[in-house]
């Protein structure tokens, strides 16, 4: 036996004594990873990525560096669009949403969702119909009575995408006029909204969480068929799960939200697809997950394999749609 | 005076031994990442932003932040030693610092720049610490028509001000619109001006343009202009040189407090570090005795553009803190930070997490003093640069470039841009046509677009949105008059020329 063997085999046992136990995979990275968020910096899938690459690194479930890059211009489609060009390439770990297959449904861009390999949906995320503090409206229904007048203004984050489309869906349940406005990012949106510019937006709860303990804006319903779960009060008298659901409080949407999602490029093979289908169930049992999923008021979830297709089949069709009913398809 | 209490307490918390030393790695590595092209100061920060996963969030601030300020330091070193900017905010001082450092003159130009750049910074700084609620919510005065109305006074302001035939300035505006229009449009959600190549959906990046046309095209000039450029520059490497540049500075008094003005406010509204140090540049030019020296190495030059983009920079901070709205990419990337930290930027942060926001301030007197003092002593190394003979630095130069144009986003696509930018930027000179309106065209181009067309739509098609309130009003109108002041000027000087014929 050589020396370096020696010294090889030493440093091998060392590295199973350290992680404390063994598991044989049939593909494992031996190289550098790139998490490519499909967004700018700060936003919701630009979070994800770095929760989930601090939730590897702190618990140290791979032993390869991990680095995020924001690639969101086009509306993420720059993201998208890039994991397009590597295919077969396993060390490009792609974040996204459900635009990934509703993106291509309203505008030329040269991806279709199934130039990706789907990992998981490991998220869904919920909107709020929120207003500003002071609005004289309570409910749902006092926002969509007030609504009749054509005046009110919408803001959201870009355009034809999931804040417009349920918009739309708004203004198709509840019979009224809304002016849709299309900001940058849901931040922008906040901002808008807490300066009076604008009537309503339908942020996620970690995009207006801050503004709504700060006491500029407050949600009127969320956009599911449940209330969301019991937790710590955020303001001084209501928690999340003290908003009404949009249909309790007279706003006939009863489920929109918006999952996210997880890709690897096309023409990977199924071992390494495995690979991180299982990393990212361990990554689902670190506190750091755990901590995310609360503060940001996500419902964690962990879809993957056929029913992962089957959602966004589904999805696919509902958005469809909304798009067609709007005039916004595009041939690609 | 309670802010004053809170910032001693914030002081408590920033000096101490491993605050300090975390400042120095942070400025250090801000500097390198400032000094190459192409890296810049938000990559440099997400790259090290796992690095502060275990970190308390105060300490991770503060290495983020120092590193921010260092970045800000060195991007201003490549514009004025080889008129390539690494930062969009420093194309301004490319205008009258390359030429002074091409003149003889590296040292003043860069202690010029560090100066005044540093006085930008700390009145950056106060402000945050004296009126901190009170801006934070003069901000959200802003809506879309107001956001353009901003964009509107940045370019009237800067493009007023001539210089070149007003029709070479409308076709080089013109060429910068077209570039930022490229890629996704944010209003109709639709892709223009791809022409068919799939990547170019995330837009032309800004950086990409500027170090071809900048860098590149100045490099295609010198290898034709031989006499220039065989040997470098005999630059003297005095330290004296330094200290008496910054003893001089307050003769600019004036210009210094004007500049971080305009840069305090823009970094606030959110016009940006480069907005501002345009407005600066062109407001300076405007109403300097000297107005004929700018662009062939003016002192006021540098003052002005580098003043306004660190008061931007900084008070570009504040707005992130206070509304979780950033004022610049970097600060983007230190909210993702915040995030992961466990904290929510937002108007509670102020209440809540004392600790972190004043430390957080604390550390910007500090950083930036410490900032300061380190890229003060580098100012000889760098200035000694300009020695090297062309021959040697030309490659170096090319190769920087090149390897900076491709890590902004690793695409090799970005590459061919830029050396196409670099023909663009050399035909441009070669031709007399300026360049800074493209420049200026294509980093708020289509901001102000967007902000054109949401007012539109929450107006339903009314120009009178543009007028509705006294704030809005106020800034177009001082938009205005700077466009008609050269029309008026020139007017003025053609009845003079005329009346004597009488």
């Amino acid at each position: 036996m050589s020396t370096s063997l020696v010294r090889a085999t030493l440093l091998a046992g060392a590295a199973l004594i350290g992680t404390g136990w063994v598991q044989a995979y049939a593909w494992e990275p031996t190289k550098p990873i790139e998490f490519i968020a499909t967004a700018g910096p700060g936003g919701g899938t630009d979070n994800l990525a770095r929760v989930v690459q601090s939730a590897i690194t702190k618990n140290k479930l791979l032993d390869q560096p991990i680095v995020v890059s924001n690639k969101g211009g086009g509306s993420g489609a720059e993201g998208y669009v890039y994991g397009k060009s590597q295919s077969g390439d396993p060390y490009k770990v792609i974040f996204g949403t459900s635009n990934a297959w509703t993106q291509p449904l309203v505008s030329k861009v040269s991806f279709k969702h199934t130039d990706l390999t789907p990992i998981a949906a490991v998220a869904s995320d919920e909107f709020l119909l929120w207003v500003k503090q002071d609005a004289p409206f309570k409910t749902a229904k006092d926002y969509v009575e007030a609504a009749k007048s054509g005046d009110f203004k919408m803001a959201g984050a870009q355009s034809k995408d999931t804040d417009e489309t349920l918009t739309r869906m708004i203004e198709k349940a509840a019979g009224i006029k809304l002016t849709y406005v299309p900001f940058k990012s849901g931040s922008e949106a906040a901002v808008q909204l807490a300066g009076g510019h604008v009537t309503s937006h339908v942020n996620n709860p970690s995009e207006s969480i801050g503004q709504w303990r700060g006491g500029t804006q407050r949600p009127l319903c969320v956009f599911n068929s449940k209330r969301l779960p019991e937790g710590p009060k955020i303001t001084a008298t209501e928690s999340w799960h003290d908003i009404p659901t949009c249909v309790e409080s007279g706003l006939n949407v009863p489920l929109y939200n918006q999952p996210r999602t997880i890709w690897l490029p096309g023409g990977v093979t199924p071992e390494q697809v495995a690979y991180y289908v299982d990393l990212l169930k361990k990554v689902q049992q670190t506190p750091e997950w755990k901590e995310y999923i609360e503060r940001s008021s996500q419902t964690s979830e962990f879809v993957t394999g056929d029913a992962f297709k089957a959602f966004m089949n589904e999805d696919f069709e509902r958005n469809k749609k909304v798009a067609a009913e709007q005039g916004w398809l595009v041939s690609n | 005076m309670e802010n004053i209490s809170e910032l001693m307490h914030g002081f408590e918390v920033a000096l101490t031994v491993q605050h300090i030393g975390l400042m120095l790695v942070g400025v250090l590595l801000g500097i390198l990442v400032g000094v190459l092209p192409g890296l810049g100061a938000p990559n440099g920060v997400s790259l090290l932003l796992p690095l502060t996963f275990g970190m308390q969030p105060v300490s991770a601030i503060i290495l983020l932040s120092s590193m921010y300020w260092g970045a800000l330091f060195g991007g201003s070193v490549t514009s004025i030693l080889f008129n390539i900017p690494g930062e969009p905010s420093s194309v301004a001082t490319t205008f009258d610092g390359y030429p002074m450092a091409r003149d003889g003159h590296p040292t003043k130009a860069l202690a010029t720049a560090f100066g005044s750049a540093a006085f930008g910074a700390l009145v950056g700084v106060v402000l945050i610490t004296l009126l901190a609620s009170w801006v934070a919510k003069a901000a959200l005065q802003f809506g879309p028509a107001e956001y353009f109305a901003v964009y509107f006074l940045a370019f009237a302001s800067f493009i007023g001000m001539g210089g070149s035939p007003p029709a070479k300035t409308l076709v080089s505006l013109s060429i910068g619109f077209a570039l930022a229009a490229v890629g996704m449009d944010t209003v109709s959600g639709s892709v223009r001006l791809t022409m068919g190549v799939d990547e170019l959906v995330k837009g032309v990046s800004f950086v990409v343009a500027v170090m071809g046309l900048f860098g590149i095209g100045e490099l295609l000039l010198a290898v034709e202009d031989e006499s220039a450029s065989i040997k470098g520059v005999a630059s003297k490497v005095e330290w004296r040189e330094v200290f008496r540049t910054l003893a001089g500075l307050p003769r600019h008094g004036w210009a210094l407090l004007r500049s971080a003005a305009i840069g305090c406010w823009m970094g606030i509204t959110p016009g940006g570090p480069t907005a501002a140090s345009f407005m600066s540049y062109g407001v300076a030019k405007r109403f300097s005795p000297r107005r004929a020296n700018f662009g062939r190495g003016e002192q006021e030059g540098i003052v002005a553009p580098e003043t306004a983009d660190h008061a931007a920079g900084t008070s570009a901070l504040l707005p992130m803190l206070a509304l979780g709205i950033p004022g610049s990419a970097t600060a983007a990337v230190m909210m993702g930070g915040l995030m992961i930290w466990g904290l929510n930027p937002g108007p509670m942060l102020f209440i809540e997490q004392k600790d972190f926001v004043w430390g957080l301030i604390a550390s910007m007197y500090l950083g930036n003093v410490v900032a300061l003092a380190l890229v003060l002593l580098t100012v000889p190394i760098f200035a000694a640069m300009m020695r090297i003979p062309f021959y040697i630095i030309t490659p170096l130069i090319l190769i920087v470039i090149t390897v900076g144009a491709y890590s902004v986003s690793n695409s090799y696509l970005d590459v061919v841009l830029m050396m196409g930018f670099g023909v663009l930027g050399y035909l441009f000179k070669k031709l007399h046509y300026p360049l800074a309106p493209l420049v200026l065209a294509m980093v708020i181009g289509d901001k102000a677009e967007d902000a054109f067309r949401q007012s539109m739509l929450i107006s339903k098609g009314s120009l009178g949105v543009f007028f509705s309130n006294g704030l809005v009003t106020t800034l177009m109108g001082i938009g205005f008059v700077f466009l008609a002041l050269p029309i008026l000027g020139q007017i003025r000087a053609r009845r003079t020329e005329t009346r004597p014929a009488l």
